[in-house]
């Protein structure tokens, strides 16, 4: 049996007259690959912020591992297991790739807010960030300074803070966007290694990465669900041809 | 730049010892100027709180003077009404009068971001300088509180008209201060209020509560703040309604600028270049001082983005690449 690890009912949001979430109803099962598509303006990206508690919904609910989250604040559902990438690089741009990576670690161990030792003395913050920055290949690049890094790079220590966060439901806001092709393959590689049991919604445009990843798609237009469904359905419906994917796959 | 962070290493270098040599030589050295070196280095003090928000944590704020003014007029108050006398007292005084301003102030500015905090750190800093000024059967009103007596401390060390005792005590002081907002800064706390400051979007988003984290080190600073108003009180023995408003609030901001802002050190170099140059300016220009300060933040801003200390960075940089 399949275990729902984030689910939203009925989910809403409007901007004056404007709506751009209406009544989603979207199941993300444990250790699943779901990708969610459509076209720019479709409220991809306002359904994301829904989910991690950025922007609080106008009616609906938010239901994390089947409790219901939708007034917790963002830090509250970190804490119960959802983590995030962002669209644009959200890092700590003047800081260090490795406390880029040790800052998430620490909040999870709870050691964020001890103000006394120095912070070098928390060796397993450290190490754990270490490791991590091992699995995505970027340990050289440790002390850089991540504004330093490539293009490519920054999105790898974009999921590498995530994962730092330990999560059971992890969202990838576009992790290959702006990546030049010959680099999206390490990010493709990246994402084919996370582990098995954490559940994953992807927001891509790059069609070839979402049908290689994806066990599930999810199509959103004008902020409803057109469609849902395994990536061959989604890929010989014409409504999503029409949609989104004609303009793409011609 | 002093590097912090969960690979920096938290040993003190030996340049940061210079500024504590440089403090005791003046003690032995310039034995006139001990009551200008106390200003000094309360404004260190108080430059250094600053730096832990406004540098650390990205806090923007021109009303730091209201902590700094609540800690001089509760430890005036105290001494010169209630005849409370123990300069040690008065600082614990201070320290936890400025905390409670800063908790309760900082609940409500930290909510908010960007030039609406600003404006609500400069309206309250306007408030208690209203409250001071309007409150004259206690704090003396325009004309200042005057008949602030302190005890020796510990009943030993009288404060002498030479400012030796005043000296001492703010240097030691100022250590204490110092090594307090050092530990801070290196520990995992002082690495999220960098974090905070460099992508507070990023902090929620690994599940760091930053409000709450704002709000400590807000009142941390406060209560720094505080004891650096009580320091200027126990050397003047008189509280003056220029503690507080906007005007000691710029100027310590332009202090932190010209030294430069989130370094720690900046705090130091910052107070000592602009009191000096206040002072000699104003001896040889008494009317256009404000002029040259001004010039000073022109060029510093223009070619030192950096402040003194990142002019001295990119300089020792250079000379390392040429050699």
């Amino acid at each position: 049996m399949t275990h729902t690890a984030l689910e939203t009912r009925a989910l809403c949001k409007s901007f004056g007259a404007l709506t751009v979430a209406d009544q989603i109803d979207f199941r993300l099962e444990t250790g699943i690959r779901h990708a969610l598509i459509g076209p720019n303006g479709a409220g991809k990206t306002t359904f994301v912020n829904m989910l991690t508690g950025r922007l609080a919904p106008s009616s609906g609910q938010v239901l994390l591992d089947g409790g219901d989250v939708t007034r917790l604040s963002q830090e509250a559902r970190v804490k119960r297991g959802l983590g995030r990438t962002f669209q644009i690089n959200t890092l700590f741009r003047g800081m260090t790739v490795l406390d880029n990576v040790a800052l998430g670690v620490a909040e999870r161990q709870r050691v964020g807010g001890r103000p006394w030792r120095p912070a070098s003395a928390y060796a397993h913050v450290r190490d754990e960030a270490v490791d991590l920055l091992r699995t995505f290949g970027l340990e050289t690049d440790a002390r850089r300074r991540v504004v330093d890094l490539p293009y490519g790079k920054q999105r790898l220590v974009e999921i590498a803070i995530a994962l730092g966060l330990q999560p059971t439901v992890l969202l990838l806001d576009e992790p290959a966007a702006g990546v030049p092709s010959l680099e999206s393959g390490r990010i493709l590689d990246a994402l084919a290694q996370l582990p098995a049991h954490i559940a994953i919604m992807i927001i891509e445009h790059d069609m070839d990465l979402v049908f290689r990843f994806a066990q599930r798609i999810t199509v959103l237009v004008q902020g409803q669900v057109l469609r849902e469904g395994p990536p061959a359905e989604i890929a010989d419906d014409p409504r999503v041809h029409q949609a989104y994917l004609g303009e793409r796959r011609g | 730049m002093s590097e912090t962070g969960y690979a920096a290493s938290p040993r003190i270098r030996w340049t940061e010892w210079l500024p504590w040599l440089a403090g005791v030589a003046v003690f032995f050295l310039l034995p006139e100027y001990l009551l200008f070196g106390a200003r000094i280095l309360t404004y260190i003090l108080f430059a250094l709180s600053l730096d832990l928000i406004v540098g650390y944590a990205g806090i923007i704020t021109l009303g730091h003077s209201a902590f700094f003014g609540a800690g001089a007029y509760v430890a005036g108050i105290l001494a010169a009404k209630v005849k409370l006398t123990d300069p040690i007292v008065l600082l614990v005084a201070a320290t936890v009068a400025a905390g409670v301003l800063g908790v309760t102030t900082g609940a409500v500015i930290l909510r908010t971001r960007g030039l609406t905090q600003l404006m609500l750190t400069l309206a309250i800093a306007a408030l208690c300088l209203e409250v001071a000024n309007k409150a004259t059967p206690i704090t003396g009103g325009a004309d200042g509180l005057s008949g602030v007596t302190i005890a020796p401390i510990f009943g030993l060390f009288r404060f002498d008209l030479f400012g030796k005792t005043a000296y001492l005590l703010c240097l030691v002081t100022l250590l204490a201060g110092w090594w307090l907002v050092r530990r801070l800064i290196y520990s995992p706390f002082g690495a999220t209020l960098t974090g905070i400051r460099e992508n507070s979007d990023r902090m929620h988003a690994i599940g760091a509560p930053v409000y709450r984290r704002l709000l400590a080190v807000y009142t941390i600073s406060a209560m720094i703040a505080g004891v650096a108003g009580a320091l200027s009180t126990e050397t003047n023995q008189f509280v003056g309604l220029n503690v507080l408003g906007f005007e000691p609030s710029g100027e310590l901001l332009v202090m932190l600028i010209l030294g430069g802002v989130g370094r720690l050190y900046g705090a130091f170099v910052g107070p000592v270049v602009f009191l000096i140059a206040q002072d000699a300016l104003a001896k040889q220009f008494p009317q256009f001082w404000y002029l040259g300060i001004g010039l000073m933040l022109v060029l510093v801003v223009l070619f030192a983005r950096g402040g003194l200390l990142g002019l001295a960075d990119a300089l020792a940089a250079r000379v390392r690449r040429s050699v």
